[in-house]
């Protein structure tokens, strides 16, 4: 491998949150952990199908960026979205049972797993254009500056989007028209197999935001207490008018891109270096020795995490498959309701 | 009371319309605002409705399409304005996989609420990156609804019908047309046409001329040159592209046997193919002929006006291939 990505080092200092916070961030990066362990292990037997990007060693920028929002905000993912969509609000249920395509899922099993969506949590998808819901955020923000709403469009991408067109188009107009988005970028190192030095001119992908005219700040996507601190200032400074504003977070993804990917663009050990800083295992490991958490604590936390996913699998097993005489449905209004 | 008018002014007014009636649309695109439009159909309306909803863009057609499908699924109505369906290709990739599938692959969750409006078509020695036809290739895609408005009433009314609709609708507006005028009735009457069904534009029982968009006049021209020659020329204008009025193209063939359809788009895989196709599975018996196809001859649309004429359909291309189906 021609470019090693050394981990940052193991975060330190205090953990800013009383203990109910802490908690609820920590169950909410195991819920995604166990959902993702259990989807990939579903997609073995069969259960789940086409294509599945699993969110493993990244849980703490979803985890951390999305408390750091309203609920009157938007949210436009990626198709590297459970987790997302788990955190804003979306039962897990829900998206279960969308990856195995049933009707119950949250689009009816017409999406899957790149596309959940979910209106009443303003949770805009699962968009599998790289780079596309990139001006769909401008768009969904535009409209709440036009209507006069208190309303911040978290747009999360990958390194990879940050080379299509549709990222300096959106970037442009959103910071030409002062829009209230928070870019969000996920830089995992890789789009899909292609290491970001081989894919980019201009590696630091603050510079290349910041070339817009708007704020661009980098964090530790693997460090849940950085992810949600610097989140919740930039989000503060987006619904404060100030326009929109471009946070990097440095995070890796531990699995394969999807389940097709036999790895053969990165080095074992660089994986295993990224692994021992685990979002995860470090947090809970501060917690403790902040005396915050207790090794009971967390075995509780994540039982309900488990039980949580056990649920979720029976709930779409049990689920039905949408007749196919509703298959045209939504494609357009039908005829008769049409004005 | 009538009043007469070009299709710029039916558009401007329609336009103005609705920016009055509802304070969720807004205009945005290139050059719309301080330019007055690329072909003056936003003259003024900087000033009368100001830069937050008269919004002057980059060019960056990607994004401010995608921008105006963001804009819809937020609440807004916004009609986007792009400024040839040449430049649309930058912008394909936010019609197609977003707009025109928000709708179903959410489970019905978000409708996209947008008109996309463009100029079409060729005519005007513009060449050949600025006279394509590709309306063939929105109507493939499911999920939109496309119109192309080919005279006045339909320039004036489509328009209000399109905002109300809550999916996504492009709308082809021939640039040829522009400057053609009719009557209206005086403002103040419903303006509004329906934008499902297509329209006899002349009624006639020996042959069918099916077209649409700018090549309506060349069609109504040809049939008026067939009357004088004994042969009576039905000629239908689709106004909407998909989804397309089968009952009306069967009904025209049932009623004259012998069909001839005309189109600016290339004849490979256009709608052309497309409608002929339904007539073959539809209406096979009948047909009294094969049906015939006029259509853009397969070149980039050339500069010099010889060939350009040359290149695309023409009252006497038509009334030839009508007078083939007699031989």
């Amino acid at each position: 491998m021609d470019v090693e990505h050394h981990a940052p080092p193991p975060p330190s200092g205090p953990v800013p949150w009383d203990k109910d916070f802490a908690f609820r961030l920590l169950a909410d990066m195991l819920r995604i952990r166990r959902m993702e362990e259990k989807s990939a292990e579903l997609y073995g037997a069969g259960k789940i199908r086409g294509f599945l990007h699993l969110y493993i060693g990244e849980e703490a920028v979803a985890v951390g960026a999305l408390h750091a929002l309203q609920p009157q905000d938007n949210v436009v993912a990626t198709y590297r979205e459970h987790g997302h969509a788990l955190v804003r609000g979306l039962s897990m249920n829900s998206i279960m049972a969308e990856m195995f395509g049933k009707r119950e899922g949250c689009a009816k099993g017409r999406g899957g797993s790149m596309h959940l969506f979910d209106a009443a949590t303003r949770f805009y998808g699962g968009n599998a254009i790289v780079g596309g819901g990139l001006p769909l955020a401008a768009g969904l923000a535009l409209a709440a500056k036009l209507r006069n709403e208190d309303r911040v469009t978290a747009c999360f991408f990958g390194d990879g989007a940050v080379a299509e067109g549709a990222f300096h188009e959106a970037l442009n107009l959103a910071a030409l028209w002062k829009l209230p988005v928070l870019f969000c970028c996920e830089n995992n190192l890789y789009g899909m197999g292609t290491a970001i030095e081989r894919a980019e001119a201009q590696t630091d992908l603050c510079v290349k935001a910041g070339s817009y005219g708007m704020a661009a700040l980098s964090c530790d996507g693997m460090d849940i207490v950085d992810v949600h601190e610097k989140t919740r200032e930039a989000a503060a400074r987006v619904r404060a008018g100030e326009g929109p504003l471009f946070v990097e977070y440095r995070t890796y993804r531990f699995r394969a891109h999807s389940m097709f990917d036999a790895e053969l663009y990165r080095a074992k050990a660089e994986v295993e270096e990224w692994k021992t800083r685990g979002p995860i295992h470090t947090f809970t490991a501060r917690l403790k020795a902040e005396g915050k958490l207790a090794e009971e604590e967390f075995l509780a936390l994540d039982a309900a995490a488990m039980k949580e996913v056990e649920d979720a699998v029976a709930y779409a097993e049990a689920g039905s498959w949408e007749p196919v005489e509703e298959m045209l449905a939504d494609v357009t209004t039908p005829p008769e309701a049409a004005p | 009371m009538t009043r007469r008018l070009s299709y710029r002014e039916a558009m401007r007014e329609a336009m103005r319309e609705a920016l009055q009636n509802d304070p969720r649309v807004f205009l945005m695109g290139e050059d719309v605002g301080r330019y007055g439009g690329t072909y003056a159909f936003s003259k003024g309306f900087l000033d009368e409705f100001g830069p937050e909803r008269i919004r002057d863009t980059p060019l960056s057609e990607l994004g401010f399409v995608g921008a105006g499908i963001g804009a819809a699924l937020g609440g807004l109505r916004p009609i986007v304005e792009v400024m040839t369906v040449n430049f649309s290709l930058l912008a394909l990739d936010q019609i197609v996989n977003s707009a025109a599938l928000l709708r179903h692959m959410s489970g019905g969750q978000f409708p996209v609420p947008l008109v996309i409006r463009m100029c079409t078509g060729a005519g005007r020695q513009l060449a050949a990156q600025h006279s394509h036809s590709f309306e063939g290739w929105y109507a493939h895609i499911p999920g939109i609804k496309v119109l192309a408005p080919a005279t006045i009433e339909d320039a004036r009314g489509m328009l209000a019908p399109a905002l109300a609709d809550p999916d996504p609708v492009v709308i082809f507006e021939h640039c040829g047309l522009f400057n053609v005028e009719g009557e209206l009735p005086d403002n103040g009457d419903d303006c509004a046409v329906d934008i499902a069904s297509a329209k006899v534009r002349r009624a006639g029982k020996d042959v069918a001329i099916i077209t649409y968009g700018g090549c309506l006049p060349k069609a109504l021209a040809a049939a008026e040159t067939l009357a004088q020659d004994g042969i009576s020329a039905e000629v239908l204008d689709l106004r909407v592209l998909r989804p397309l009025d089968d009952a009306a193209i069967a009904a025209a063939v049932a009623k004259c046997r012998r069909v001839v359809v005309v189109d600016e788009n290339w004849k490979s895989g256009g709608l052309a193919a497309e409608i002929v196709a339904r007539i073959v599975e539809h209406a096979f018996f009948e047909l009294d002929a094969p049906v015939a196809r006029v259509c853009a001859e397969e070149v980039p649309i050339p500069y010099a006006k010889h060939l350009e004429e040359a290149a695309l359909p023409q009252p006497d291309k038509i009334v030839a291939a009508v007078k083939g189906l007699f031989a």
